[in-house]
């Protein structure tokens, strides 16, 4: 039974798991003391409010409707996640997924509003400029020797301005929003397939949601077990060595950046495509939506599998954060705790060290015990 | 052109603080991305400050008293990078990321829940302190000084001082280069990466506070602090970590942010009726071209972003 145990929580799935919880844990506890800080009276129910999101609705089809709310704005979020999660694996930081994201927004709500084309063409519009956006800080990386973090911050910015003045073609005289999508060109949305009667006649669920899952399932498929994967999980191990296996690491650097631009600009698309926001046109500062991604994947242990559950567990606080009694606290208090989450997910590396530590110590006592006599066995536990 | 002049050099004195700031910390082996967050807390603490000093404090002490609250809270905050990165070993670009996130939106919860209890309709995330500012500046002429400007060129000679001419400098910087070796020789490298992370948090936080008292008389902390973090990296990597050049790097990067702010003013430049988002690009842009250019011979410290550990071979 205690054997069992002991592999268990050798496994490393599990160990992340244990990590990530822990995560959420501590970064939900000192919300909570944040909250208690700033307003005692209503800390507690503020936190449940977080936690509940759409359960706060006594209805259930208007929390089936809520819930649908939040499963679209998980799909972009998933898809940013999936973007510096590939990049990662790679060995590089993506901090432009909030870029990619914003170039995606802007080609394909521009092929959109501007020429009505059909939703086909406007999410490869949005991987392309995704991809397009990402491969420039591949480049630069690759022949300048850039650092990709920088660069990302600096593209992040300069298509902030860009897609902000290209958009404005497209906005509506009155308001610093883009045109109604579901109005203007109503081909250019993406299929709801009739998922949307599943939330209670929810409109904005669409086909986004299970093709975000599919593409993480995909995402999987080709780090795990194919051989592109393998060079650029290699490349991103030791960029020489690869290059003395024969690897092109110059090549599968700036792949491995256009493929994450491409998977956050389409995470755009799922988003703006479906009609549930407007870009605003004044906006000032970069979507927050690519930098939660990092959030969440590193939240999900790294993997495509578990940010699935990271995304929608970021999602679902983000989410409830909007709910919180505004008179007392600010919706800012979820992007408070999800940093935070960031942040303690620094400490998994440390986290897994030291349980292995713990269990190694543990084993051997419980060899030496079982060699010589035991006397003092029980002390291991 | 007087007025450009003043918004460069104030730009460049934000940069140039900043830079100097990541400068140490790189030095000692943190990269530190975290420099953006770490201008938030600066610049609230400075804000808080300026907010709730009673009138009829002497000029002096304002300035001091400012200077001081800024450099605290952005210290105080460099203390999370610290503990991940030289005790934890923590992934120090993850880290940083989150300081960035985590500084905007704790200085936006707490300025809005501020605001809220002072007054229940007011749900914005702005301070103002417009008569604490006055404190700042000194007008010559038609030239408005800031007294920041000098506190950024004092930093400027006490870090080139200090990096190059003490034993602590010196020090620390064989700490980012070969930890092992500085430790065989008796330094204790945790020690000085903590003093390097503390440097550019003070650094940092001082930058923050003139940043947002830049331009405006007050602040909305929604919005961090635009990149500007993130680009007193540029300047602190196109001046290859060392202290001279960060000054010319940060004049040249303030030259052209300035330009955002004034180019109306500039009959040439209105005639061509570029739309202002050029503008706003442009420091972003000219600093993405110049760091293609200058980081293929890159001389970073050899060791930064690596967590030093004592049985490594």
């Amino acid at each position: 039974m205690k054997q069992q145990k002991t592999s268990l929580l050798r496994n490393n799935a599990v160990q992340t798991l244990l990590a990530s919880l822990l995560c959420i844990l501590l970064g939900l506890l000192i919300g909570y003391i944040a909250l208690l800080l700033i307003n005692p009276a209503g800390a507690s129910e503020a936190i449940t409010t977080i936690i509940k999101n759409f359960m706060t609705y006594s209805k259930p089809a208007t929390q089936l409707k809520n819930l649908g709310n939040t499963l679209v704005k998980t799909a972009p979020l998933l898809m940013c996640s999936l973007s510096v999660l590939f990049a990662y694996k790679a060995g590089l930081f993506n901090i432009g997924a909030a870029g990619q994201y914003v170039v995606g927004a802007g080609a394909g709500l521009y092929c959109a509003l501007a020429w009505q084309l059909p939703w086909y063409l406007c999410l490869l519009a949005s991987i392309l400029a995704g991809a397009a956006l990402g491969a420039v800080s591949g480049l630069l990386k690759a022949y300048c020797n850039v650092n990709e973090v920088i660069s990302c911050i600096m593209l992040n910015w300069i298509s902030l301005y860009a897609v902000n003045t290209l958009l404005n073609l497209v906005k509506e005289e009155t308001s610093p929003y883009t045109l109604n999508l579901l109005n203007t060109s109503p081909g250019s949305a993406l299929p709801s397939l009739g998922l949307g009667a599943l939330f209670s006649g929810n409109k904005y669920v669409t086909i986004a949601i299970p093709l975000s899952v599919l593409v993480a399932v995909a995402v999987w498929v080709l780090l795990e077990k194919t051989k592109l994967g393998y060079e650029l999980k290699a490349t991103g191990c030791n960029k020489f060595a690869a290059q003395y296996c024969g690897m092109q690491e110059k090549k599968n650097t700036i792949l491995t950046m256009a493929i994450a631009g491409g998977l956050a600009g389409m995470g755009a698309a799922l988003l703006f495509l479906t009609g549930f926001e407007q870009w605003q046109c004044t906006q000032s500062s970069v979507p927050g939506m690519g930098f939660n991604g990092i959030a969440a994947a590193f939240l999900g242990g790294l993997n495509p599998l578990g940010t699935i559950l990271s995304s929608y567990f970021i999602q679902h606080i983000t989410n409830g954060g909007a709910y919180v009694d505004k008179t007392m606290y600010s919706a800012q208090i979820s992007d408070f705790i999800s940093a935070l989450i960031i942040y303690l997910c620094g400490f998994v590396l440390f986290f897994k060290f030291t349980l292995n530590r713990w269990l190694d110590r543990r084993d051997e006592k419980r060899t030496k015990a079982a060699q010589a006599d035991p006397q003092k066995g029980g002390m291991a536990e | 052109m007087i007025l450009l002049l003043q918004y460069m050099l104030i730009f460049a004195s934000v940069l140039m603080l900043v830079a100097l700031g990541g400068c140490f910390s790189e030095h000692s082996g943190v990269i530190n991305i975290g420099l953006e967050g770490i201008m938030v807390m600066g610049a609230l603490g400075g804000a808080l400050m300026m907010k709730f000093l009673p009138a009829g404090v002497p000029a002096v002490a304002i300035i001091l008293l400012v200077v001081l609250a800024s450099i605290l809270l952005g210290m105080l905050y460099s203390l999370l990078l610290a503990v991940a990165a030289i005790n934890f070993k923590a992934d120090q670009t993850l880290v940083g990321t989150a300081m960035n996130l985590l500084g905007t939106a704790a200085a936006t919860v707490f300025v809005k829940a501020m605001n809220t209890a002072e007054d229940v309709d007011n749900v914005s995330s702005i301070i103002q302190y417009i008569g604490p500012k006055r404190a700042f500046l000194v007008n010559i002429g038609s030239f408005e000084f800031n007294w920041f400007m000098l506190l950024a060129l004092i930093a400027l000679v006490v870090s080139y001082v200090t990096l190059y001419k003490t034993r602590f400098g010196l020090r620390l910087m064989a700490c980012g280069e070969h930890p092992q070796a500085a430790d065989s020789v008796g330094i204790n490298v945790y020690r000085m990466r903590y003093a390097g992370v503390l440097i550019s948090g003070m650094l940092g936080g001082l930058g923050g506070i003139v940043y947002i008292t830049a331009g405006v008389s007050e602040w909305k902390f929604e919005n961090g602090v635009a990149g500007f973090g993130f680009l007193a990296l540029a300047v602190m990597i196109f001046g290859q970590w060392k202290p001279s050049r960060i000054a010319l790097a940060a004049l040249l990067f303030g030259f052209f942010r300035a330009l955002g702010n004034v180019y109306t003013g500039f009959d040439f430049l209105k005639a061509m009726n570029l739309p202002a988002a050029v503008y706003n690009m442009l420091p972003y842009i000219i600093s993405l071209v110049v760091l293609a250019f200058t980081s293929k011979k890159s001389r970073a410290p050899k060791a930064e972003g690596i967590p030093y550990d004592k049985g490594q071979r």
